[in-house]
């Protein structure tokens, strides 16, 4: 494990879980946290936190979602660092609440957003930019295929971070995806709103995904692994999705 | 802003009136596996000449910010520029006509090619008299438009519509091409010769020879323009072929209808717009062939050139803060040959001459929401952000995306989509009711267990290729209030 590029026993992390996945999957906020927690961060889960608002904003509903900016500024803005596994998520809360409050029209809120947006990052900018770490210490031993998700790739410009942090992984066996930066049809609600065009992309997907051979899918996002994992599903292909929190979390004890 | 109030709404023309939903349309498209193949294989190869030339500019972002700008300052201050335009256009000897919307400008045309009385013009690829149906118009009238660009010459052969931007015909492939020139050439003209192979260059040639009689023959040509530029009066005309210099050329009388949003300040603005279209559009560092015209020159080429300046919608979308940055667009087909919707779809789903993410924002721009179509454009997109990532003018598609579907619910008022979201804000605005939804949620995950749930009702349109994921039995909420003695929610 390399050292942390700075002494993070102080920082005041807040693990925003996102709504999605704290309902969902449950396993991949968990996952951060003990990462988080190995790598030395003290950890808080602030209870009254709930959604970043994107479904409402995606979907046409931006103005039902004023409430949500300010209650997500109102549980967080006193951390140092707020971290979510979640690149969409992230994206939603660094591209669209400006928009939001300024549909509001509350000033004080806006510099409030201003203020707090910055530090508030996607799980693989935090372990890379803040805690300057790629090799987080993990061992997974499987071989693995990366979809960077829309939202991580073109919205926060991760850019090959994850890749990073996978490539330091022990025991992982990782195989390039075809095609990877090719959206997977999930795009929240244009899943159900547009099904046939979603599922003939996620289709093209799940065809890549099975070329390499991978026994797990790895990607930053439930919502798109919930698209393509659940094509995947329905062909019975045998291909495991994991969140790459999971994937980072884990250790040789875990694989015992 | 010069134009503070809305214009009026383009009018929906009769072609696409009635028009399915987009994801109606699309299911069609999908099931055409024929089209899905030469449409995949066609916007890859132009999306990877495109990546590799745009690389090679190490300054691109400068100079897309540097088009953005450019045209931002023309359409903020449109109508001084557009008077320049005017003024300019005049002085060198051209005639200037304002157009509010299709109906207007078609007859202007009409007009003039009625006064040259002939009963044919030949025509250089443009978008603008795509969306006027200018071509229709004139046959109404008896007059015979022929299309000149390849792609477009096939599509009219083929009495079909085209489908992309800049490479009408893209969802045909060389065979296709082959039976619609064997079948219709003859009808219309030269015929194709009868041992004509699916060989490209037999093709072009098969092209050329039919409408070099058509070239030579045509006393009225008319075209569009990608700039016209305010300062000189000078329009400039951007292709591959050279069949647009030959309409621009060799007729006695151009017409050239132009979109006022065309229009861009000065010589200077053209440098960087002339490096942005070719590298974004067909992937090559240059065009072949620019044709710059300013207005009549004795003794060389036509001697007489007609200007229509068309509104049609434009200053409708003018008004819009954060929609007038559409009018930005400069027809490159960018965003289209990275959209992964586009791609699978093809352009006759989008209901409009302007397919693809830009056609998604700009016709429920231009023509409103009204119609079931442009309800549905806003929402033909997983918002995966590659169009803006292309688009060399840096026209944000997502947030317009976005926006136009926020105009489309409000426009929509109470349905039971805007129950269910009203239902989740006010679960979502409050953590104790957030919990108990997710309560109910590892309830129904506990009665379920590891169960693969293939349907539930109401959720078809997920369901009949997805499995569900399993619920959990436990948020992740309840479990921190357990395993870190917070309160239990």
């Amino acid at each position: 494990m390399s050292a942390p590029a700075r002494p993070v026993a102080d920082l005041k992390v807040a693990l925003f879980a996102t709504c999605f996945n704290d309902t969902m999957w449950p396993e991949t906020p968990k996952a951060t946290v003990s990462l988080l927690e190995r790598l030395g961060c003290r950890v808080e889960f602030p209870m009254e936190q709930t959604c970043c608002g994107q479904m409402l904003t995606n979907t046409g509903y931006g103005s039902k979602a004023g409430a949500l900016v300010r209650r997500f500024v109102d549980v967080f803005e006193g951390y140092d660092a707020v971290v979510a596994p979640s690149g969409s998520c992230v994206g939603s809360v660094r591209e669209q609440h400006p928009g939001i409050v300024e549909l509001v029209g509350d000033d004080r809120l806006a510099s409030r957003v201003e203020h707090l947006t910055p530090k508030v990052y996607e799980l693989s900018e935090f372990l890379v930019d803040v805690l300057g770490v790629t090799d987080v210490g993990a061992y997974f031993p499987h071989r693995v295929t990366y979809h960077p998700t829309c939202h991580s790739l073109r919205m926060l410009r991760v850019g090959d971070r994850p890749l990073q942090l996978l490539r330091a992984v022990r025991g992982i066996d990782l195989v390039e995806l075809p095609g990877a930066q090719e959206c997977c049809g999930f795009g929240g609600t244009f899943a159900m709103k547009n099904a046939d065009v979603s599922i003939a992309m996620g289709a093209d997907k799940v065809r890549h995904v099975l070329e390499t051979g991978a026994e797990v899918l790895v990607a930053g996002d439930n919502s798109c692994l919930a698209h393509i994992g659940g094509l995947l599903g329905r062909q019975r292909s045998g291909v495991r999705r994991m969140h790459l929190a999971e994937v980072l979390a884990s250790t040789e004890e875990d694989q015992a | 802003m010069s134009t503070t109030t809305p214009g009026p709404l383009q009018q929906t023309s009769a072609t696409f009136v009635g028009m399915p939903t987009f994801p109606q349309a699309a299911r069609a498209a999908l099931a055409n596996t024929q089209q899905r193949k030469n449409l995949r294989h066609a916007t890859h190869t132009i999306r990877g000449k495109r990546e590799r030339v745009v690389a090679e500019v190490p300054e691109w972002e400068a100079l897309r910010v540097a088009g953005a700008e450019a045209k931002d300052e023309a359409l903020t201050h449109l109508g001084d520029y557009l008077e320049q335009l005017e003024a300019s256009l005049t002085s060198n000897g051209a005639t200037v006509h304002w157009a509010r919307d299709a109906q207007e400008a078609n007859r202007i045309v009409l007009d003039i090619v009625r006064s040259k009385e002939v009963d044919e013009v030949v025509k250089v690829k443009s978008m603008v008299t795509q969306e006027i149906e200018l071509n229709e118009a004139l046959e109404a009238a008896g007059i015979h438009a022929w299309e000149t660009d390849l792609a477009e010459l096939i599509v009219q052969l083929g009495h079909d519509r085209p489908s992309h931007i800049l490479v009408p015909a893209i969802h045909r492939n060389r065979s296709e091409i082959r039976e619609i020139f064997l079948r219709e050439m003859g009808t219309v003209g030269r015929p194709a010769p009868d041992d004509l192979t699916d060989d490209p260059a037999r093709l072009a040639e098969a092209a050329r020879l039919h409408l070099r009689e058509k070239f030579l023959r045509a006393k009225v040509g008319v075209s569009g323009a990608n700039f016209a530029v305010a300062d000189t009066g000078t329009l400039v005309v951007v292709e591959s072929e050279g069949n647009g210099r030959m309409c621009l050329t060799l007729p006695e009388t151009l017409i050239s209808v132009v979109g006022i949003e065309k229009v861009i300040p000065s010589w200077e603005d053209l440098a960087p717009m002339l490096q942005l279209l070719p590298r974004s559009s067909t992937g090559e560092r240059m065009n072949p062939y620019t044709t710059m015209w300013t207005g009549v020159h004795e003794g060389d080429g036509p001697q007489e050139v007609h200007v229509v300046l068309l509104d049609n919608g434009r200053s409708h979308v003018l008004a819009d803060r954060v929609g007038r940055q559409a009018l930005r667009c400069i027809r490159c087909s960018a965003c289209l040959n990275v959209c992964p919707v586009y791609e699978r779809t093809g352009g006759h789903a989008y209901g409009s001459v302007y397919p693809g993410p830009i056609g998604a924002v700009l016709n429920p721009q231009l023509r409103g929401t009204a119609s079931t179509i442009d309800k549905s454009l806003p929402y033909a997109s997983s918002l995966c952000g590659a169009c803006f990532d292309a688009c060399p003018v840096r026209i944000n598609i997502p947030e317009l995306l976005v926006e136009l579907r926020g105009q489309v619910v409000e426009q929509e008022g109470r349905t039971a989509e805007s129950a269910a979201m009203r239902a989740a804000a006010w679960v979502l605005s409050d953590p104790k009711r957030l919990a108990g939804a997710q309560k109910a949620a590892a309830t129904a995950g506990r009665v379920v267990g590891t169960r693969t749930v293939r349907s539930v009702p109401g959720l078809g349109a997920w369901t009949n290729a997805r499995d569900l994921p399993t619920l959990p039995t436990e948020s992740f909420r309840q479990w921190w209030a357990r395993e870190r003695g917070e309160d239990d929610r």
